[in-house]
């Protein structure tokens, strides 16, 4: 496959044909992210080779790539400067894109201290269900004219445009980064540590409970890493890096298997829930996963009732809902929104919702 | 930048409005004699003026929706506004229409220092989230030059910024959950307690949607740790150059201030005539920079500074030696636009953002476009994300000043996206940007605007005629269009 190709005009011709047609399409990158979402219905539609990388000036802090661009090659070329995608996004598999990977909006790791993807999306081109390219946002760091319909495309699942181009935020890489291990007996006290550290000028960048291991992370200048090194204590985990990489990847023994995994989204301070199965506490208490056979009402009214919501991550049945119910209020406007960029329903039908 | 809103047909029966109104709310709660309505005729910016018709001071959301669901039967618009600081006109009202004034909703409902989050009403001011923070060793990170007067809502409205938002983001960084009405009246939840919520990302549409999409009627925002230690460091330059070099060293050196501005000489004069920053008056450029963090970090980052901006050609590079002096360094910087408000009649505020590498060409060419138009050009900017504020210096009792200095306004906005950037960074486009859409956006770019608009407010009565101009207007604006810095037709005289 060619290093860089612009596919733009087929894409939308593509899609102009099938709205004429009534055709369904699920748009596709690298695939490695199949899994997410409702199942897929309708033809694929293949963006991969859409790529390359359009324009990166490292003094900028800006990178503007095409959707099919790997997004392994994104961050190569990022390291090669110093610098990365601090929302760290996972994987999931050889073949992810940048576009996929802002599609989901799923972020790593270090998310509770820099942000989520959509955090760091600058603007978009986008080819809508209607068949027009659209740019919006930019590539500079402030931008407020007219409404972000950028930051909307993070975590839109493909299903109001096919992401062509994405104009990123990107960081310089910390000057030091050091991973440290505690042993803790009980959720609830990890809980509150992680969330008494993050209330205090420390440099955290991640902090993960296992349920017996409370792994930390810190970045920053090489001075301030050592001096909260003391300040936090435990062990140093040698091959930290690595060490993350494998969680945000899913690649821990805790995400093997077939039982249901469930990612909660809670209040960082939020006690333990009563709901039985087995618990991998990230983001410093504000993601959740869980292994468990309950039912997705229970699990939902459970982290609702915490003030968050929880999403079917892999596995279970697919054909039903996957994401948390929206509010009818809420949901009439995402029906509206749909139709306002894909007035025939024509991309990735029913990925997020059964409705739209 | 363009001419004030049309004024509406006289439609609305004012009387019965009134009747109505007051059969919802308080006798003092709705405004409608010419001089009670005087205080909202207008916002920051002020060269546009326009009284409504009514103005109401609700204090419960249940009053605001009743207020909504009248005007919607009655398909009255409605211009809500918290403080009235925005410099776009965003609140300027509609002479058909009601002004909604949201300073009522002024409390803080619950800090929660565990959970690091501040759940308050929209009319709380910005630094006052600050203040009450204070005592858990919190803060709320954006920080516009407004902060003491401008309220949250407003914030969330115009995806506000201020100088620390180049390492803690915007409002839309730091902004967890809204509860807005509809135009319809109904109460929605954007955002949630977590990090994230399900669906699309709406709280992040909303902010900066500029009052057009939802009345915010509560804020949950995030709460940052103070840093351990903050310190600023002023360098002086002889030229705009060198000091915009020192910029691309510091941020490609791995190195993101909290702060990074910087200012030229008419500034830099003005402000310190007016609080005495201690600032070198002879200096083409200054660059404030802001380093915050850990104890050793900022120690270790200051020193990097340091030998980065004596490699560009500083003349002085000075570290302010205790808080007086960083405070004292930053209030010439936050007292720019008074400062420079003490030496001309009026001036004008720009917002344009470019990419940084092409800081020294832009200002070159507004340099040049001052000369033509014989009007003075302050320059105060966020050089750290390239948000400009030209600042435009006229006298709005001359004949046709006020015309010219719009005229060259626009120009410069146009310059703006002609290097890739964009008309507004932080003021928002209000009625004040509005033709300068016509030149950002394709005419589909702003059907989809309009399409997004009708999916929140079917009946176009929030804010209308505001932000995304009609194809018509642009038509009447004639806009060529600047796409990716080419013009279709370069050989050709601009307006």
């Amino acid at each position: 496959m060619p290093l860089a190709a612009d596919m733009s005009t087929e894409l939308r011709e593509t899609v102009a044909a099938a709205r004429t047609a009534g055709r369904r399409l699920t748009i596709v990158g690298g695939g490695s992210k199949g899994f997410y979402g409702r199942a897929a219905q309708g033809e694929p539609l293949h963006v991969g080779g859409h790529r390359g990388i359009l324009n990166y000036e490292p003094t900028e802090l800006v990178l503007t790539a095409r959707g099919g661009t790997p997004l392994a090659e994104v961050e190569a070329v990022l390291a090669a400067q110093g610098q990365m995608l601090a929302f760290e996004p996972p994987h999931f598999g050889p073949g992810a894109t940048l576009g996929g990977a802002v599609a989901c909006g799923l972020s790593g790791p270090r998310r509770p201290y820099a942000g989520a993807v959509r955090d760091f999306v600058l603007g978009v081109k986008v080819l809508t269900g209607r068949g027009e390219i659209l740019r919006f946002g930019g590539q500079v760091m402030k931008n407020v004219a007219g409404y972000d319909l950028s930051r909307l495309m993070a975590g839109a699942l493909g299903t109001l445009g096919v992401l062509l181009e994405v104009s990123l935020k990107v960081l310089p890489r910390p000057a030091a980064e050091v991973t440290l291990v505690q042993e803790h007996a009980d959720a609830r006290e990890a809980i509150a540590l992680m969330n008494q550290w993050a209330a205090k000028p420390l440099p955290l960048s991640a902090a993960c409970f296992d349920g017996h291991l409370l792994h930390v992370r810190v970045s920053g200048a090489v001075s301030a890493v050592q001096a909260a090194r003391n300040r936090i204590g435990g062990e140093r985990v040698e091959q930290g890096a690595a060490w993350w990489e494998r969680l945000r990847e899913h690649a821990p023994p805790f995400f093997a298997g077939e039982r249901p995994l469930w990612r909660l989204s809670l209040p960082a301070a939020c006690p333990p829930l009563d709901l039985s199965g087995k618990w991998l506490v990230d983001w410093g208490g504000a993601q959740r996963w869980l292994r468990s056979e309950e039912p997705a009402e229970k699990i939902r009214a459970a982290a609702a009732a915490a003030g968050g919501h929880a999403t079917l991550f892999r596995g279970g049945d697919r054909t039903g809902e996957v994401f948390h119910p929206l509010a009818p209020g809420v949901m009439a406007l995402h029906r509206r929104l749909k139709a306002a960029f894909d007035p025939d329903s024509i991309l990735n039908p029913g990925r997020m919702y059964r409705e739209y | 930048m363009n001419a004030p809103m049309p004024d509406a047909v006289p439609g609305p029966d004012k009387d019965g409005l009134v009747a109505a109104l007051r059969r919802l709310l308080p006798a003092e709660a709705v405004l409608h004699e010419p001089e009670e309505l005087r205080p909202y005729e207008c916002d920051g910016l002020t060269a546009y003026r326009q009284l409504p018709l009514a103005a109401v001071l609700p204090d419960t959301v249940a009053q605001v929706q009743a207020i909504l669901r009248l005007c919607h039967e009655r398909k009255v618009p409605v211009v809500a506004r918290g403080a009235g600081t925005s410099l776009s006109g965003g609140a300027l009202p509609r002479a058909d229409g009601v002004l909604l004034s949201l300073a009522r909703f002024n409390r803080i409902l619950h800090i929660d220092p565990v959970n690091r989050v501040a759940r308050v009403e929209p009319g709380v001011r910005n630094l006052a989230i600050s203040q009450a923070a204070e005592p858990h060793g919190l803060y709320y990170a954006p920080d516009p030059s407004s902060q003491i007067a401008c309220t949250i809502g407003g914030n969330v409205a115009e995806n506000a910024g201020g100088v620390h938002c180049l390492k803690y983001g915007l409002t839309v960084h730091n902004v967890l959950r809204v509860r807005m009405l509809t135009m319809e009246g109904e109460q929605v939840t954007l955002g949630s307690e977590a990090l994230d919520a399900p669906g699309y990302d709406l709280l992040a549409l909303l902010n900066g949607s500029e009052g057009m999409l939802g009345v915010i009627v509560e804020v949950t925002v995030k709460l940052l740790p103070r840093p351990e230690r903050a310190q600023v460091v002023l360098a002086a330059f002889d030229t705009i150059e060198q000091a915009g070099a020192a910029v691309a060293r510091i941020i490609s050196a791995g190195i993101v201030p909290a702060g990074l501005e910087m200012m030229d000489n008419l500034a830099i004069r003005a402000a310190e005539d007016f609080v005495h920053a201690g600032y070198p008056t002879d200096a083409q450029a200054i660059l404030l920079c802001e380093l915050d963090g850990t104890n050793e970090e900022v120690s270790e980052q200051i020193l990097q500074v340091r030998d980065l901006i004596a490699a560009c050609g500083a003349t002085e590079f000075r570290t302010a030696r205790d808080e007086a002096e960083r405070l004292r360094f930053w209030a010439g910087r936050k007292a720019a636009f008074p400062a420079v408000g003490r030496i001309t009649p009026d001036y004008y505020c720009m917002d344009g953002t470019i990419p940084r590498r092409r800081l020294p060409e832009v200002l070159r060419r507004i340099a040049e476009l001052s000369a033509e138009y014989g009007l003075a050009v302050a320059n105060v900017f966020h050089a750290g994300d390239g948000n400009l504020h030209p600042l435009i210096l006229y006298d709005a009792n001359k004949p046709g000043e006020l015309e010219r200095v719009e005229e060259l306004g626009g120009r410069i906005l146009e310059l703006c996206v002609a290097v890739g950037g964009t008309i507004t960074g932080e003021h928002g486009v209000g009625v004040e940007k509005i033709n300068q859409m016509c030149v950002q956006f394709t005419a589909a770019e702003l059907r989809q605007f309009h399409a997004v608009k009708r999916a929140f407010d079917l009946a176009g009565l929030l804010n209308p005629g505001k932000v995304v101009p009609t194809a018509q207007r642009c038509a009447e604006f004639g806009a060529m269009h600047v796409r990716g810095g080419e013009l279709p037709f370069p050989e050709l005289e601009r307006f």
